[in-house]
């Protein structure tokens, strides 16, 4: 480890510290915006390993995301307490990526990106129409949980945070690894990284279930925090879009690029949702062309976008 | 029964041909995926829909008015915006036209409001011993292959549309040979703004329309592209009736809930086993 | 040259849809060999070296290396158990460093126990190449030879028993060429068995102990390269029936 990494953990650190002491200050909202921040920073961290590390577009986010929040919404109505949920939901969440991803990580590219977007879709017509179930379009009720709405918050705070650290810590870890070595080995050329003996198969889908295992666990405390959930809530395609931009913005397949992105993207949606109300969708629509086409690398690596330069060719 | 469900399946996937088809060009050629095609098609029903309250014209006269605005739109942004990333992977192009989209949606719910419209035009219905076949809906998918077929037409037969064929194999071949690719990318997209727009005339008479609904069109057209093969209107043909016809059966043997999971599980189905679909020959990366 | 086969290919075919690529070719190499293998365009030599290393699935027939069916095996299990190959077209990781790239050779097929003693391996085996200049640039930004070269220092990272080369040459000028004939026997020298690919005749013909030829993807001569020269089923494969007859048993292929 470098000085510079060193300097960028504490940097970190002191983020966690401020975060740590934001209850304390009694502002709801900034609780609130706070857990948002760590909620969508494990979300990216998760995007960071299949996007960003291996390359693949995945927009399946919404669907670990929602499932883990069916799974931890349903467990803790019939009597599991909240925790317990939670971990369920990501060992559900963990299996389902790793079976879906032996079937679609076959697919490369476009195909890749299309079957993903389909899992988020099948999902959400399932809870949809499985009414039994899931409460179908009605959505799940989930307990509150007891204390107050300072102490509830509180403690939603923390537990998005921690479900971001240790997504962090896993990136760490891939980052720095073997694992990390061969996605990006993948990334850039999947076929000579199987020629060299990389186990290309093998190291997509554990990127892949990382990034399921991390969706669904913050989909379950999600479900807990809202206390309410429906199909088009956490099935939705704009979060399942929103977090490869976040994490572009910042740098894919960088250990802090997701950070960064997620902080920059909700201080810029935020501002916006305060002074635009109406014109939310068509003020966030232009950041994301804009980001396209100013920061192909994400802010961590600018350099002068070639696609505006050059006008599209090569 | 069976011949009702068969006969709905059809005339279903007539228009969810004209739905995709344009769809499926624009993929196919400028190997973009544009997440503004839904859009395009509500808002080609919504100036259906105005044209037909303010001029009196028939949706289906509509269709040159409607479908050349939406193709100029889309030319231009095609060649203002778009082509700056045709070159780029699919995380940027789908990513920027979802963008895109978000502004269009947008300015549809402010300029046209959210409650659902129709244009109401009762034709009457055609009856066959038991089955009943409302002329509207049959005139929409008669019209739906009309369109679908000129324009398969047009790809054959016309300049522009082999330069679009040559540019979709091998683009820089055609370049080579002469051919301006950028203007027939633009073309291309417009051509696909075109036929949304169409479908758009086609469905304001048929089903109540508003802007939520943009996602659904757009969630047929995927399914018509992956069933039936990028690029290609015998392929948005083949894909439309596929899933229209498994949607009617699905829905009279399952439940119309039901049908949507369906045609999405189609999809993955097809995307796992044969993903240049039922007709195409060398899918995009 | 004695002992049992490395490298035992038998009765090895592949069909495309229609296409028969390669159809029936069986051929054994035995440790230490240089063995090349020629043919005219579309004789099917790269789809072969694709079989044996595992990038397509065979269609009939077995491939057993180092004493184990390998037939099946996915290409980094066969990497790993000491077959390394070469693309025609090079394959680098662009964005990643010359010296990042041959470790990525170390680290995973080569074994190597952390990245640093990969990193360690790869300035080795960049220095054997010639490379080591270029050690930090992105392997993007490296001219064609050197790129060859790249690929060659990757393999060789990867601690092969037998490498097989695929036109490792094409696109390179005599001088380059004479360079890359020098560092092939110098890896011959140190023990790895060699499958030179090659449609350059002089360059394969001098190098060679043996030599296959592929044609239609059929088999159609083997032994030492001043027989198969002669051989008029071969000539006739590169220049036509009326060569053999103008030419008969001392025609030679241009």
């Amino acid at each position: 480890m470098t000085r510079a990494d060193f300097a960028k953990l504490g940097l970190l650190g002191l983020g966690v510290l401020g975060m740590l002491a934001v209850p304390v200050l009694g502002d709801n909202y900034l609780v609130r915006l706070c857990t948002f921040v760590a909620m969508y920073s494990a979300m990216a961290l998760a995007w960071n390993f299949i996007g960003g590390y291996a390359g693949y577009p995945s927009f399946a986010t919404a669907a670990f995301f929602g499932l883990g929040a069916y799974v931890g919404a349903l467990l803790q109505n019939h009597g599991v307490p909240m925790v317990p949920a939670w971990i369920a939901a990501m060992l559900v969440s963990a299996g389902f990526s790793l079976a879906v991803g032996a079937m679609i990580l076959r697919l490369r590219g476009h195909y890749f990106a299309v079957g993903s977007i389909a899992l988020v879709e099948i999902l959400r017509q399932v809870a949809s129409t499985w009414r039994d179930v899931t409460g179908g379009g009605n959505g799940l009720n989930v307990p509150m949980l007891p204390g107050g709405p300072g102490f509830a918050g509180m403690v939603f705070l923390y537990s998005m945070l921690a479900i971001a650290l240790l997504a962090f810590a896993a990136t760490l870890w891939v980052d720095k690894g073997r694992l990390g070595f061969g996605l990006r080995c993948i990334r850039q050329n999947e076929d000579a990284a199987n020629m060299v003996g990389i186990d290309a198969d093998r190291y997509k889908t554990i990127a892949f279930t990382l990034s399921g295992l991390f969706c669904g666990t913050a989909g379950a405390a999600y479900a807990s925090w809202v206390a309410y959930i429906d199909p088009s809530d956490t099935f939705n395609i704009l979060t399942t879009l929103k977090v490869p931009v976040m994490v572009m913005l910042g740098g894919a397949g960088t250990l802090y690029g997701p950070l960064i992105g997620v902080i920059v993207f909700i201080v810029l949606e935020e501002t916006i949702w305060s002074s635009f109300l109406e014109l939310h969708q068509a003020v966030l629509g232009t950041i994301i062309v804009i980001l396209v086409f100013f920061l192909p690398g994400g802010l961590l690596k600018l350099r002068l976008p070639a696609a505006l330069l050059s006008g599209g060719r090569r | 029964m069976d011949m009702q469900t068969l006969i709905n399946g059809l005339v279903l996937g007539g228009l969810y041909a004209c739905i995709a088809v344009g769809f499926s060009l624009v993929w196919g050629v400028l190997n973009v995926i544009n997440m503004m095609h839904g859009s395009f098609i509500v808002l080609g029903a919504y100036l259906a829909y105005y044209v037909f309250a303010i001029a009196g014209i028939h949706p289906f006269f509509a269709v040159p008015l409607v479908g050349g605005l939406l193709f100029a739109g889309g030319y231009l942004l095609q060649r203002g915006v778009i082509n700056r990333v045709v070159d780029q992977p699919v995380l940027i192009t789908l990513v920027l036209t979802f963008g895109l989209d978000m502004i269009l949606y947008n300015a549809m719910v402010l300029g046209f409001s959210a409650t659902p419209r129709r244009v109401a035009l009762d034709m009457g219905v055609l009856e066959f011993g038991t089955m009943v076949l409302p002329v509207d809906r049959i005139a929409a998918m008669a019209l739906a292959l009309l369109l679908t077929g000129l324009l398969y037409f047009l790809l054959r037969s016309s300049r522009v549309g082999r330069a679009i064929v040559a540019v979709r194999m091998d683009r820089e071949a055609a370049a080579l040979m002469g051919i301006r690719v950028e203007h027939i990318y633009a073309v291309t997209f417009g051509l696909g703004a075109f036929m949304a727009g169409a479908a758009g005339c086609l469905i304001a008479i048929v089903y109540p329309f508003s802007p939520a609904m943009t996602g659904l069109f757009l969630g047929k057209a995927f399914v018509v592209c992956v069933v039936g093969g990028l690029g290609s209107v015998p392929g948005a043909l083949v894909g439309g009736l596929v899933l229209g016809i498994i949607e009617s059966y699905s829905g009279a043997w399952l439940g119309p809930q039901h049908a949507i999971t369906v045609g999405f599980v189609l999809m993955i189905l097809l995307l796992l086993t044969r993903p240049t679909g039922l007709m195409g020959k060398v899918g995009y990366e | 040259m004695t002992g049992a086969p490395l490298l035992e290919v038998r009765d090895l075919s592949k069909h495309f849809g229609g296409v028969r690529a390669v159809q029936n070719v069986s051929f054994a190499v035995r440790p230490g060999e240089i063995v090349g293998l020629i043919g005219p365009n579309g004789a099917g030599k790269t789809t072969l070296v694709n079989l044996i290393s595992g990038f397509h699935r065979a269609s009939g027939g077995a491939v057993r290396f180092d004493g184990r069916d390998v037939t099946r095996q996915k290409p980094h299990m066969i990497a790993r158990r000491g077959l390394s190959r070469t693309f025609q077209i090079v394959q680098p990781f662009p964005q990643m460093t010359a010296v990042e790239n041959v470790a990525a050779g170390a680290l995973f097929a080569g074994q190597a126990p952390s990245r640093k003693v990969a990193l360690d391996q790869a300035h080795e085996k960049l220095a054997v190449v010639g490379l080591t200049r270029v050690a930090d640039s992105p392997a993007s930004a490296l001219t064609l030879p050197d790129r060859k070269r790249l690929e060659f220092a990757k393999s060789l990272a990867m601690k092969p028993k037998m490498l097989l080369l695929d036109e490792v040459n094409a696109g390179l000028n005599p001088h380059e060429i004479d360079t890359a004939l020098a560092l092939i026997r110098t890896i011959a020298a140190s023990g790895i068995t060699i499958i030179v690919i090659e449609h350059l005749m002089k360059v394969v013909l001098g190098l060679s102990h043996r030599i296959l030829v592929l044609h239609h993807g059929e088999l159609i001569a083997e032994g030492a390269p001043a027989a198969v020269v002669k051989d008029p089923k071969v000539v006739e494969a590169y220049l036509g029936n009326r060569f053999v007859e103008r030419f008969g048993a001392t025609g030679h292929p241009a």
